[in-house]
């Protein structure tokens, strides 16, 4: 029961960071059609912006951990994570894919490669190829609670997660934003009659869904601190499958998914098929594919002819 | 003719790639009035709504709204200005509540929509009124255009772009609808309006034009379109 419980508890906290992720590949696609491949190495830029501030911040405020003021520089650092790939991401939609938006979607998905080339390799030259050990800014405890043991790392992750998932849950239902979104992703064309200026629409949403990238490099550099310009493409590819698992498109969906893809591998990971961890998440897309293409929410549509 | 029509079209030339679709159009729609566009399938009726409202760009050309030339401007832009466009096929917001659809059709205002305004729609519609917490994807086809055409209300347009409202509909609705149409006509707003229906078209409007593949090939008032033997023979089944 309390191996259970454990696992249970480490696969939600890791299915947050991917949810987070899950959350900006299923908005772009609702929005757009488009897979954004380049979107887990944002993830990655957003550690890497984190892993810098962050020593800059220690280097200036001395070693905070444990003190009060460590909380703001935490919130400091993922603000400014969160603006950097927001940008990251406003320019990537105006650079690369507006100009393709008319062009067949091949086209897109090619350049959403190209773009993930670009930041893993770029980032390698730029911050080296070597892992880096993420800054410890707030200290870590151990929380123990009915026989299962936790962090308040764990803690920090799923509070930010949910936090960001309330408010994103909050934006696309209940702002004129989020329901000038909807209507954006029902339709760009009717949307743009209704006085929507639908290009606006399009850039927020990348620009939306890049801080929550940010949001989970940040999260993930907490938990595991070793992080590389490759570190985006595992995570990325599992929150993908977890945005498909979900049904893409479909925002709600996105965080089950992300959930239920980080608790399978959390029980895997401690059962004796434990070298399959990494592996699950695909066997779990291509049983999707086979058996439910259109996810667990997505509405089945029939292929137009 | 009065100097600036509060709509005009001048030589408008439009093409799908190689395919030309409009072959140097003009017309004019007048302050108050409510004209039609009438024709087959195919003669240009939808892509001359489509490229007044800028959805479509065209090869050459002038578009001018109220004397202001609006060629090739952004269609949110000439929503904006005061121009409705109630698409063919409706294009109401499936995956939305009725009233998310009519809060869209006013996402340009400032001011917040009132209960005076959701009334007159009501009165206009009432079966909205039942249905303004459901999915406007389970409404039925006339229940749409209903919606669609109030939903372009909401924004308080000057000239109202209609294509089609009438397509799909039992002959009860189709009556309902063109009464509507007149009603919002004689409270000021200036109408385009394109139908296959050509014979409630030519009771509904002042004026008409008949368009046949990309040109216009005749246009007067439409006493004497209903009256003219071309038009009762090719679309009044005469």
């Amino acid at each position: 029961m309390q191996t259970l419980l454990q696992n249970l508890l480490n696969g939600i906290a890791v299915g947050a960071i991917y949810a987070l992720i899950a959350l900006g590949y299923t908005m772009v696609y609702g929005i757009l059609k488009l897979i954004n491949f380049a979107h887990g190495d944002v993830f990655m830029l957003g550690a890497f912006v984190g892993y810098y501030s962050g020593r800059w911040a220690a280097a200036h405020f001395g070693d905070q951990a444990g003190s009060g003021m460590s909380w703001v520089i935490f919130a400091g650092i993922m603000l400014l994570a969160m603006i950097a790939c927001g940008l990251f991401g406003y320019f990537n939609e105006t650079i690369a894919y507006r100009p393709l938006r008319s062009a067949p979607r091949i086209a897109s998905l090619i350049t959403a490669i190209g773009v993930s080339f670009f930041l893993e390799y770029g980032g390698q030259f730029t911050f080296g190829p070597d892992p880096k050990f993420f800054p410890t800014l707030i200290e870590k405890h151990l929380i123990h609670v009915g026989g299962i043991t936790t962090t308040n790392y764990q803690m920090i992750v799923l509070v930010v997660a949910v936090a960001f998932m309330a408010l994103l849950q909050y934006i696309v239902y209940g702002t004129k934003f989020g329901r000038a979104m909807r209507a954006v992703s029902f339709n760009y064309e009717i949307a743009s009659l209704m006085g929507i200026p639908t290009d606006r629409i399009i850039s927020m949403t990348f620009v939306l869904g890049s801080s929550l990238a940010a949001v989970a490099g940040i999260l993930y550099g907490l938990s595991y601190p070793k992080i590389d310009p490759l570190m985006g493409i595992m995570p990325g590819l599992k929150a993908f499958i977890a945005a498909v698992l979900g049904g893409i498109g479909n925002v709600p969906g996105a965080v089950v998914g992300g959930l239920i893809i980080g608790i399978i591998e959390s029980f895997v990971g401690g059962s004796r098929f434990s070298n399959f961890r990494d592996a699950i998440a695909f066997i779990l897309l291509i049983g999707i594919l086979l058996f439910r293409p259109s996810g667990l929410f997505g509405k089945y549509e029939a292929e137009k002819v | 003719m009065n100097p600036t029509p509060m709509l005009g079209v001048r030589d408008l030339v439009v093409a799908y790639g190689a395919i030309p679709a409009l072959h140097g159009i003009d017309l004019f729609v007048q302050k108050g009035e409510i004209v039609t566009l009438i024709g087959a399938n195919g003669a240009g009726k939808t892509t001359t709504l489509r490229t007044i409202s800028g959805l479509l760009k065209p090869r050459r050309g002038a578009i001018t709204y109220d004397g202001r030339d609006i060629t090739g401007v952004k269609p949110h832009v000439i929503t904006a200005l005061g121009v409705s466009h109630v698409p063919e096929g409706r294009g109401i917001f499936a995956n939305l509540t009725v009233a998310d659809n009519l809060e869209l059709g006013a996402y340009l205002r400032k001011d917040r929509v009132t209960d005076a305004e959701y009334e007159r729609i009501f009165s206009l519609f009432p079966v909205l009124k039942e249905r303004i917490k459901q999915n406007a994807g389970t409404l039925s086809g006339g229940e749409q255009q209903m919606l669609a055409i109030s939903r372009a209300l909401m924004s308080k347009p000057t000239v109202l772009l209609l294509d089609e409202p009438s397509l799909g509909l039992a002959p009860q609705l189709v009556q309902t609808i063109f009464r509507v149409i007149k009603e919002i006509n004689a409270e000021g707003t200036t109408i385009l309006l394109v139908e296959q229906n050509a014979h409630m078209a030519l009771l509904t409007a002042h004026r008409g034009y008949v368009m046949e593949t990309g040109r216009i090939v005749l246009t007067d008032d439409t006493k004497t379109l209903l009256a003219s033997d071309r038009v009762k023979h090719a679309y009044l089944g005469g």
